[in-house]
């Protein structure tokens, strides 16, 4: 039987994992868009197992909006890129230092 | 206003006002004559308003009146009027105050007739008036103290009245700072009254004194002073810098640099007068301290010899008038300190007439000069200036004190009280009252020589000055002539006296009372004189003035040459300017000096204000290094703070 202390595990691995992609991620925004999505589904895989193991079912409702959300906020943060790109023909993230003091 | 005495004594003090801003604000517009019309006319009515007033308060013997005309400050417990006091002395002062400027007024169309400031002048000798007059009306110190400050910033505008010249503006500041030095005094004695009597009104203060007598103040640490004394001498600080009393005289030669009208003004009855007006305005509070007295007296009669002294080694006319000024205002404060007030304000009465007329009549040998002022190029005039002449010798005999002249009576007067007096000092300020009787006739006369006698020393033709120039000097002429002979009875001798109950004096302190024993009449004391020793001192000093003038002048050089050093000395007037430049103003200035480079430049300009500026931005260029601008340095600081902040929920128990 899996245990909810494994669900957690595994999620708080995703989000780690998530984490770290932002951090360490020094070449490429889409890296960055997939990380972030990586988090967002490290808490969705928490919101089930929750609903699962305190029988209800209000997380699983909550995770279908934030894969909407999700969807809307790729569809945005692809736009963006998009854009950057065109604006100063890069999308490195090391590049992208504008708010420089 | 109760009375209709009070009213005229506020127009009084009003018209010259009105004159002065008809004069200073459209004096242009309305042009030269209708200037000087509208203002002397303005002044010859407070002169006649103040003859009325003097005829019922002094001659009729009028109760002394006071009336306020508004409220001026209230504040919390303390109430500032504007308020007035008529009584015998201020209507006296009213009287001297506004016939003098009355005939400065008069004369100053002569004077000044080419001067393009004449608008201005003339709106500026009303001002002075209006000032003096305020001061004398005054029922309250602080209205005293407004109407000081009035006649101080006057007194500056006019000396400085030629801005163009560069000395006549060094004198008007001269004047002005050693007038605010005065001033320290004044002010901390205005408030010194204010602690101890909490109020500052005349009577109130002065029905109080003797609840304050056995008060002291631990002024240093371990020494104790009465509180009388402290006011009193404080106040006299004051009255010394507008008195020209030693060692605050240094700014009245410097006067010299102003109009001859003005120095007639200052010198004989607004300005210089005022400080011994006001001692004996306070003589009830003088009275309760010996050592005020003493004080006064002292400095009185120092200032009254030693200035006379470099009277004789001037060169210029107006200069030899202005010590003379000094030693005659040391005079009047050694009758103050011998507690013979009546006296004092007798011989500024005299001395305002006789002074005011010789300043004029020096004036009128300026202007017949070209502004000429110094006597080595006169001589001889005499002859081309015969009323001029006149007056100015009746104006040297009044000074000197010959009989019957005014000045004999209130001189003599005055030896005589301090003689009697017995005030700590008063055997020194006999002695030097004593030979001030011989030096005062040998400058006076030593002047009259140089100027009217012997050659001629200079190129132009000279003529009699215009009417406007000679009438007020033939009007001073006539009272230095007579107001002794008529007014030593009354003022000095009558009971009651002159000045009534507006000055007090204390049974042991009257010396008036004994020197009237000796007193039977004026003509008698005139005649009398040749058996006094004053009289005898002032004839040797005339004397003596003609042998070195015109009997040997031989004797003069060789008498410069064998004391050259004490003649640098005197020239130097005893070193007092060099003293206050080398002491004083450099010192000052090396303080300034010091404080505009250590606390302006270094601690309020590099520390605070630069100081401040500079770490800023010291920190900002520090603090915007952590603004990188990347993306996954600003995550991580995140994940460190929220790591912070969560291990503290969860570890703090």
């Amino acid at each position: 039987m899996i245990s909810l202390a494994d669900f957690l595990i595994v999620a708080a691995i995703l989000f780690g994992i998530g984490l770290a992609g932002i951090i360490i991620n020094r070449k490429n925004i889409i890296v960055l868009l997939m990380s972030i999505e990586l988090m967002l589904l490290a808490v969705n895989t928490n919101f089930i197992a929750f609903s699962y193991f305190l029988g209800n079912n209000i997380g699983q409702v909550f995770v279908f909006f934030i894969l909407t959300v999700a969807a809307a906020e790729a569809a945005i943060g692809l736009a963006i890129m998009v854009v950057l790109f065109r604006k100063s023909g890069t999308i490195e993230v090391d590049k992208l230092d504008l708010l420089k003091g | 206003m109760e009375t209709h005495l009070l009213s005229i004594a506020v127009a009084i003090a009003l018209l010259p006002l009105t004159g002065a801003l008809i004069a200073g604000l459209v004096g242009k517009q309305i042009g030269r004559s209708a200037t000087h019309w509208v203002t002397i006319i303005l002044i010859g009515s407070a002169f006649l308003l103040s003859c009325y007033l003097f005829a019922d308060m002094v001659l009729l013997g009028h109760p002394p009146e006071e009336g306020v005309i508004y409220n001026w400050v209230t504040t919390g417990a303390f109430k500032f009027d504007v308020a007035i006091l008529l009584d015998r002395l201020s209507a006296t002062m009213l009287f001297i105050v506004s016939f003098i400027s009355f005939m400065v007024h008069i004369y100053t169309v002569g004077y000044m007739a080419e001067d393009p400031g004449y608008t201005r002048f003339f709106s500026y000798v009303s001002l002075f008036t209006f000032s003096m007059l305020i001061l004398v009306l005054a029922n309250n110190f602080l209205l005293l103290f407004f109407g000081w400050e009035g006649v101080g910033l006057v007194s500056y505008l006019l000396i400085g009245f030629w801005f163009k010249r560069e000395s006549a503006v060094a004198g008007g500041l001269k004047a002005f700072i050693v007038n605010r030095v005065g001033d320290v005094g004044f002010v901390l004695a205005i408030a010194a009254v204010l602690t101890y009597f909490h109020s500052l009104d005349y009577q109130t203060v002065f029905s109080h004194v003797t609840s304050i007598l056995g008060k002291t103040l631990p002024l240093l640490p371990g020494t104790s002073v009465s509180v009388i004394t402290v006011i009193c001498v404080l106040f006299f600080i004051g009255a010394m810098a507008k008195s020209a009393q030693i060692p605050l005289h240094v700014w009245l030669p410097e006067s010299m640099e102003g109009p001859t009208p003005i120095s007639a003004l200052i010198h004989a009855a607004t300005m210089v007068t005022a400080g011994i007006y006001m001692v004996a305005r306070l003589s009830p509070l003088f009275e309760y301290s010996p050592a005020a007295l003493s004080l006064v007296l002292m400095l009185g009669a120092t200032t009254c010899l030693w200035m006379g002294f470099l009277a004789v080694v001037q060169q210029d006319i107006k200069r030899v008038i202005a010590y003379s000024t000094i030693s005659q205002l040391g005079y009047m404060a050694v009758a103050l300190g011998a507690s013979a007030y009546d006296v004092a304000i007798f011989h500024l009465m005299t001395h305002a007439f006789f002074k005011a007329l010789l300043f004029l009549a020096a004036g009128s040998v300026i202007i017949a000069l070209h502004h000429e002022q110094d006597m080595r190029k006169m001589g001889g005039l005499a002859s081309y200036m015969p009323i001029t002449y006149l007056t100015f010798v009746i104006g040297a005999l009044a000074l000197a004190a010959v009989p019957p002249f005014a000045g004999f009576y209130s001189k003599d007067a005055i030896i005589e009280a301090v003689h009697l007096s017995t005030t700590p000092g008063a055997h020194y300020a006999y002695w030097c009252v004593l030979v001030g009787a011989f030096v005062t006739p040998l400058y006076i006369f030593r002047a009259l020589f140089l100027t009217f006698h012997g050659k001629k020393r200079y190129e132009s033709t000279v003529y009699e000055s215009p009417w406007v120039v000679l009438v007020p000097l033939l009007a001073l002429a006539l009272p230095s002539l007579i107001a002794g002979g008529i007014l030593i009875g009354p003022m000095l001798f009558a009971t009651p006296r002159l000045l009534g109950a507006s000055i007090f004096v204390l049974p042991q302190h009257d010396v008036l009372t004994a020197l009237a024993r000796d007193y039977h009449g004026a003509k008698l004391m005139a005649l009398n004189a040749t058996q006094t020793l004053p009289f005898w001192l002032a004839l040797a000093g005339i004397v003596t003035a003609w042998l070195f003038n015109l009997g040997c002048p031989q004797w003069a050089d060789s008498l410069k040459k064998r004391l050259s050093w004490l003649y640098k000395i005197m020239l130097a007037n005893y070193g007092f300017d060099d003293f206050n430049q080398l002491v004083l103003v450099r010192g000052s200035r090396r303080i300034g000096e010091f404080f505009y480079k250590v606390s302006d430049l270094i601690m309020i300009d590099g520390v605070f204000v630069n100081g401040s500026g500079r770490l800023i931005r010291l920190f900002a260029r520090r603090g915007r290094q952590i603004q990188t601008g990347y993306l996954y340095h600003y995550a991580l600081i995140m994940l460190l703070g929220l790591t912070v902040f969560l291990g503290w929920f969860v570890l703090r128990v």
